[in-house]
């Protein structure tokens, strides 16, 4: 039943990714990959639209994928599949932090939850990198590693906007600009290459 | 009880507005909802909103969400919550679903397609840049080091589900902080 699964599946990884935004990225690729739900390019696409809409990353995530598969039973099942979905990855932050402000001054000054997230602030950069490669080889080789790489032109128009783009996002260009500039070289390339 | 509804509508309301209007996530949220409950609203304390802010990043779930729900605790306990969440999510559930319509009907154009793979380009620089962000608020030492080393070769090469190596970082995080670093210090 993929409206369960969807569900159960956004509820474990909002109880168990610490930090939010692009920390759950790992998790949500794992897990969408593992289900067969849709390849990494149309996550990778759907950041892009996250970015450059308004509201947290994980909803809008959680929101889309549910959409996607739920939409084979109809637009009301898509709707109730992002319904699912959203539900899934709320509900866990909704239960820890009405039991957590009950407790607030001993949460506060816990030593076992400052020392969890010793481990887990590292351990989500860590994450981040992995799924950061695996970005990289799905934009610069999505084929497969060869040497004939070298000789396509979309490896090098995806070179250039990726280094163009690190660069205008380190001068705090805002995302959604870098977003359209690439989106504009990329339909530039496509048509006149 | 007409005062209570008339709270409970007005948290819906601002949070609403929070998740309407931020762009980029969670973290991006963190000044408006200290704009509007700790300066607009009164709601909450100057030093209050702080230690809510850390413990919405200390506890799993989108920061967003944990925000949302421990301010409207604040203001009007249960229910509040219930519509800080609710207010905080609607826009972005809307949006999104209407996105991916639209995105459906669109997907098999030539131009869109030309247009996203410009894109996943550009999106790659703007994960390494949040990721920089994140290394750059992390606390510094060996111990460090290892654990975002370990975790990275985990996931990366080993392919060991996310869900173990979070567990296992937390333990290890423990250890080190309830052991080892009193140590070392002493």
């Amino acid at each position: 039943m993929i409206f369960l699964k969807l569900f159960l599946t956004f509820f474990k990884i909002g109880a168990f990714t610490f930090g939010g935004g692009y920390a759950m990225l790992p998790f949500i690729k794992e897990e969408v990959l593992a289900n067969g739900w849709m390849p990494l390019e149309e996550i990778v696409d759907f950041i892009a639209i996250s970015e450059s809409t308004p509201g947290p990353f994980a909803i809008n995530m959680a929101t889309f994928i549910g959409n996607h598969q739920g939409s084979a039973y109809g637009v009301l099942g898509g709707i109730f599949g992002a319904f699912c979905a959203t539900l899934g990855v709320v509900l866990p932050s909704f239960i820890i932090i009405l039991i957590v402000a009950k407790f607030y001054e001993k949460f506060k000054n816990s030593t076992v939850v400052a020392g969890c997230m010793a481990g887990l602030k590292p351990a989500v950069i860590g994450f981040i990198g992995s799924a950061v490669l695996s970005i990289a080889a799905t934009v610069f080789i999505p084929m497969g590693f060869s040497l004939e790489i070298f000789k396509s032109i979309d490896f090098y128009a995806s070179a250039v906007i990726f280094i163009g783009a690190l660069i205008l996002t380190f001068k705090k260009v805002h995302p959604i600009i870098i977003i359209c500039l690439s989106a504009v070289i990329g339909i530039a390339v496509g048509y006149l290459l | 009880m007409r005062k209570k509804l008339k709270l409970l509508l007005t948290v819906f309301w601002v949070f609403f507005r929070i998740g309407a209007f931020t762009f980029g996530g969670g973290y991006a949220m963190i000044p408006l909802i200290s704009e509007e409950t700790v300066n607009r609203r009164k709601w909450i304390s100057e030093s209050d909103i702080l230690d809510i802010i850390a413990i919405a990043e200390s506890t799993p779930g989108p920061v967003a969400i944990n925000s949302a729900t421990f301010v409207g605790y604040r203001v009007a306990g249960f229910w509040g919550s219930f519509f800080a969440t609710l207010g905080v999510v609607t826009p972005s559930f809307v949006i999104i679903l209407i996105i991916s319509y639209i995105l459906k009907e669109f997907k098999e154009l030539k131009a869109v397609q030309y247009a996203f793979s410009g894109i996943r380009a550009g999106v790659l620089a703007l994960i390494i840049k949040a990721l920089w962000k994140m290394y750059k608020q992390c606390p510094k030492g060996v111990f460090y080091y290892v654990i975002m080393a370990l975790s990275f070769v985990a996931v990366a090469f080993f392919n060991i589900p996310v869900i173990y190596c979070i567990i296992g970082c937390a333990v290890l995080g423990l250890v080190y902080s309830l052991g080892l670093k009193g140590k070392v210090e002493k």
